[in-house]
Parts: C-alpha cells; structure tokens; sequence
C-alpha cells in the first residue's frame, strides 16, 4: 500500500469533536528527505492531521502509516517508532531552571542514537547560550531549543508546528538555513506554518487544507496555477497609472519600449503571490460551502 | 539504519529523577519551605503544647511523628497533584509524550524527587527536634526498620496518588485551591496536630479510610515508647495493617495513574 520511499501515506483520513468534523476524508503522501508544508487557516483540519500523525490523537477512520507504522501503536513498540521521529511543537514554555545544555543533554538519554550533545546546540545557534538557563533566553532562543530538542534523537523524520512565530527577520532566516541543512542532511520534514513567505522558502512541496480536506498539493511556484497565472504590468503614463493583465508580459513591454525610449516610468510586473493564491484558494473552498 | 534498542524505562527514569532534583534544588524558596516548614510547625506545636502526654512522652515526640507522616503527604501528593497540572498547562508533557521516555519512566523520576526531598526533610526535622524540643530517636533497630520501610513505601504511595490525583484540577492555576484543603482536613482527621485518641469517633474512622492515619500511626510507633501503643485505638500499632493498607493504596494510586494519566489539555 504504501509505496517505497514515502515516509508518511494517508488515506481516506477522518476525525471529528461532536458534531463538528475536522478532517474530512485526507489523502497525503510525503516522500523521503522532502520538506512539506501544510498550510491553511485556523480550524482549518491541520492541527487535528498533524497531531494524529504525531500520535497525539487518535483518528476516526482512514489508514495512516508514518515511517511504516501506525501511529497510534503503544507500548514498547511505540517507544521504538517514537525514537526515529521528532516534534517541536507549537509552544512549550517549561520553568526553565535548567541550563539549555542540561535540558538537551537530558533529552539525548530518552534515544537510542542521539546526536552530539554541542554539536546540536551549535546547529541551532545557541552555542553562546549553552550554559544559560532557559528561562533568561529570549523568545527565538526558546523556539530554537525546542528544535535542539527535536532533532536530538537523530530522527528521520521532524514535525514542525508554527517554527518561527514570534522571530525577527534575521533570525528567521538563520532557522530556514537550519531547516534546509537538515533536509540536505536527509530528515524528512512535515511542517505547518501561517506564514506563506516560510512555505515559499523551505517548501518542496506545499498542501493547502481548508475545511478539513486537502484543496491542492503542488510546489510553491506552480500551487493554484500561479507559474500560468497572468502577470500584471503596470506603468506611468501622461494620463495616470496603467496596470495591464496579461498572459504575455514580455511582448507588452516590448510594445511599451517603443513608446518610450529611454525609461519606462515606475515599470512593475508582478505574478500573483503565493499569499494570493493561497487566500484565493481558501476564499474559494468557503463560497463552495 | 535505526538502532530498534531504546534505552530502558529504568535507566530514563534514573536520569529523570537526577533532573528533577536538579530542577528542584533550583527552585531556592520552594527548597527553603519544603525543608523549614516542618521545623517551624513543630516549634510552634511545641511551645503551644508544652505538657506531657505520659510517662516522658512530651507532645513535640508526639507531633515529630505526625510531621514527618504529613511531609510524606505534603511533599509527595500534594507537590505532584499541584505541579503535574502545571506541567501540562506549560506544554512539558506533551513534549515528554512524543519522545521515546515511557510513562513509568516520568513515575519512577518522580518518586526519586519525592523520596529525595523525604529524606532531606525528615534529617532536619530530627536534628532540629532533637536541639530544640528534646526530641528522642529509638534505639531498637526494628523501629529503624519499621521506620526505613515507612519512608520508602510511604513516598511511593505519596507519590502514586499524587499523579493519579492530578486529573482532577483542570489547570495549574486552580490546582493548589483543589489539593491544599485535601491535604489540611486529612491532617486535621489523622492526628497530626491532635492527639488521634481524643478525635471524635466518627472523625477516627473517616480517617482510617486513608493513608495518612496509618503513616502517622506507623511513625507513632517509630518515636514513642512501646507502652505508649495501649493508648492507640486498637490498643496496639496495628503494625502489619499498617503495611497493608499503604501499599493498597500505593497500587491503587498506580492502578489509577496508569489507566487515566493525561499528557495534554485536551479538549
């Protein structure tokens, strides 16, 4: 059932609270050693997914197999499966009275094959902070031991809910260059986020979720038809702004160069961005309903 | 590839109780009140209750026992069924679920920390009662014993019924307004302030339903002289009950731990 190099496969996924259903009938299949991206609004069915692929939750009906095992297996079994995986999850904030080395050298002992205890906490970053106590650690500081964390055991295959909420710019940056290095590493990564700009960056492959199904899976630059979609170009002329649409950008500023000679004014042309496709997407899938 | 062989429970749990005492050492007041507080509530008893008992028995011997039993209570369910709910507010559990540490793993760490903070509680107890309030340790080594299993058992099933009893508050925030009356009306029912023999009957028998009656009694039978156990109740230290009823409880508190522990506020 599952094919050879897929690290996740799920079919026909269902789970609800009540009356109300939040994932409604998923198929997934994530290959070894991609980065994918779950995107999608609050409500929306990701967490619910993610969770039940993590093993947090268990699923109504549907056939889930992750690293080729069924996630809701117990016992020492379940131990076996849980060593070859890691979560960062969305917010742990722990009392934070040990030293960021303590707390990942104390992880490293729950795994058979863990990772070199300060060779981890250099790849995150926090080398400088490594006898610091958790608590007097800013926000992104936080976010990046909990990665330390998940990637302690040397899993091959990492979940990451909401990675870079709350980092400045600079430090996002350094995350997805981390991010990136694991893959080319070869950890296959499942990430979920809100910010679409991450999901371009790091993304293989991206899954839009709304209302508890899959809409699209697609890469980043060819999700909702974007690489097709008309481009807009847009100038300045004697007569005011002119913005144009068009499936042919190229021969309109041809055109255009030989009305203006030397400079076309304030020249833009701008394809849809993945914000744009995605909100289309699930503006979409709500009207449907 | 992938080694299959995960680290025993045992050996996670061991680690798990070293960062917990580490964790609790850290936490400076929290050590400063755990230790003091039993000193300062027999300083206080003992300058109220100045009279004797018996024969030699002063009330501070008396009430050395009671605290010592109710510490076993304060430190081990009280603690875990406050702090387990804040533990999972924080998000610590959840984290520690999707790692290969099994539950046994978080219990045995868990009893570490318990029984640790006993022992430390229980040498500064003694000293400072023996300094101050003329305090007397037996001398026969089976009192010892009796004394060496009541710790050990007692921290056990202190610390079984704290995790099971950590279900119940819905948050850490609530959690201390749920656990601390448990605790001080259990103390106020065992004898552990009061002469047990002068407690209403009825008072007498709701608390022979739980365990700390018969840690208190275990611990009476530990510090005052073996003349004294005709004053019990049952007119003896009802030594081998005692035993009994607290290892029930002990695996009751197991029992219950394991089928209902949660790791995560789910809704």
């Amino acid at each position: 059932m599952s094919d050879l190099g897929s690290v996740i496969s799920v079919r026909g996924l269902k789970k609800s609270y009540g009356s109300t259903q939040a994932v409604a009938g998923i198929d997934l299949t994530i290959a070894r050693g991609e980065i994918f991206a779950l995107l999608g609004p609050n409500g929306a069915g990701k967490t619910t997914t993610v969770e039940i692929l993590e093993g947090f939750r268990a699923r109504d009906s549907g056939e889930v197999s992750v690293l080729n095992t069924d996630p809701a297996i117990k016992g020492e079994a379940g131990r076996i499966w849980r060593n070859r995986i890691g979560i960062v999850l969305q917010s742990t904030s722990d009392a934070g009275d040990l030293s960021v080395k303590d707390t990942v050298a104390h992880f490293a002992k729950y795994y058979s094959n863990p990772r070199d205890v300060n060779e981890v906490i250099q790849d995150v970053g926090l080398d400088e902070k490594s006898s610091a106590l958790i608590r007097t650690l800013s926000g992104g500081q936080r976010r990046r031991l909990d990665v330390a964390l998940g990637i302690i055991g040397s899993p091959e295959l990492l979940f990451l809910d909401e990675p870079t909420t709350g980092f400045d710019p600079e430090a996002r940056r350094a995350f997805w260059a981390l991010i990136k290095s694991l893959r080319d590493s070869g950890t296959t990564i499942v990430l979920t986020t809100h910010y679409l700009d991450e999901a371009e960056a790091l993304a293989d492959r991206v899954a839009v979720i709304n209302q508890g199904k899959i809409v699209e899976v697609a890469t980043p630059a060819l999700l909702g038809g974007r690489a097709t979609s008309l481009a807009t170009v847009s100038w300045l002329s004697e007569k005011g702004a002119q913005a144009e649409r068009t499936d042919n950008p190229t021969a309109l500023i041809r055109k255009l160069t030989e009305t203006y000679k030397d400079e076309i004014p304030e020249l833009t042309v701008k394809r849809a961005s993945l914000e744009d496709i995605y909100l289309e997407m699930i503006g979409g899938a709500d009207g449907s309903e | 590839m992938a080694q299959n062989k995960v680290p025993s429970a045992l050996t996670i749990g061991i680690a798990r109780g070293g960062l917990e005492i580490k964790q609790f050492l850290r936490q400076r007041e929290s050590v400063v009140f755990t230790l003091a507080f039993p000193i300062m509530l027999l300083g206080i008893f003992g300058s109220v209750f100045t009279n004797e008992l018996t024969d030699g028995v002063t009330f501070s011997q008396y009430f050395v026992a009671g605290m010592i039993a109710s510490g076993l209570v304060n430190t081990g369910f009280q603690q875990l069924a406050i702090m387990i709910p804040v533990e999972r507010d924080f998000g610590t559990l959840k984290r520690l679920r999707g790692t290969p540490m099994p539950a046994a793993s978080y219990f045995i760490g868990k009893v570490i920390v318990v029984f640790a903070t006993m022992v430390a509680q229980v040498f500064l107890l003694l000293i400072a009662g023996i300094v101050f309030f003329g305090v007397n340790l037996p001398t026969d080594p089976a009192k010892w014993l009796t004394f060496t299993w009541l710790i050990l058992l007692g921290s056990a099933a202190s610390t079984s019924l704290g995790i099971a009893f950590s279900v119940i508050p819905k948050s850490g925030r609530g959690a201390s307004a749920v656990v601390s009356p448990v605790v001080i009306i259990l103390q106020f029912f065992s004898g552990v302030f009061f002469v047990f023999t002068d407690l209403p009957a009825w008072m007498q028998q709701v608390a022979a339903i739980f365990p700390l009656k018969w840690m208190t009694q275990g611990m009476r039978s530990v510090f005052l002289p073996d003349s004294f156990a005709a004053r019990e109740v049952a007119g003896s230290w009802e030594t081998g009950r005692t035993f009994i009823i607290i290892l029930a409880w002990f695996i009751a508190g197991l029992f219950i731990s394991i089928r209902t522990f949660k790791w995560d506020q789910q809704k």
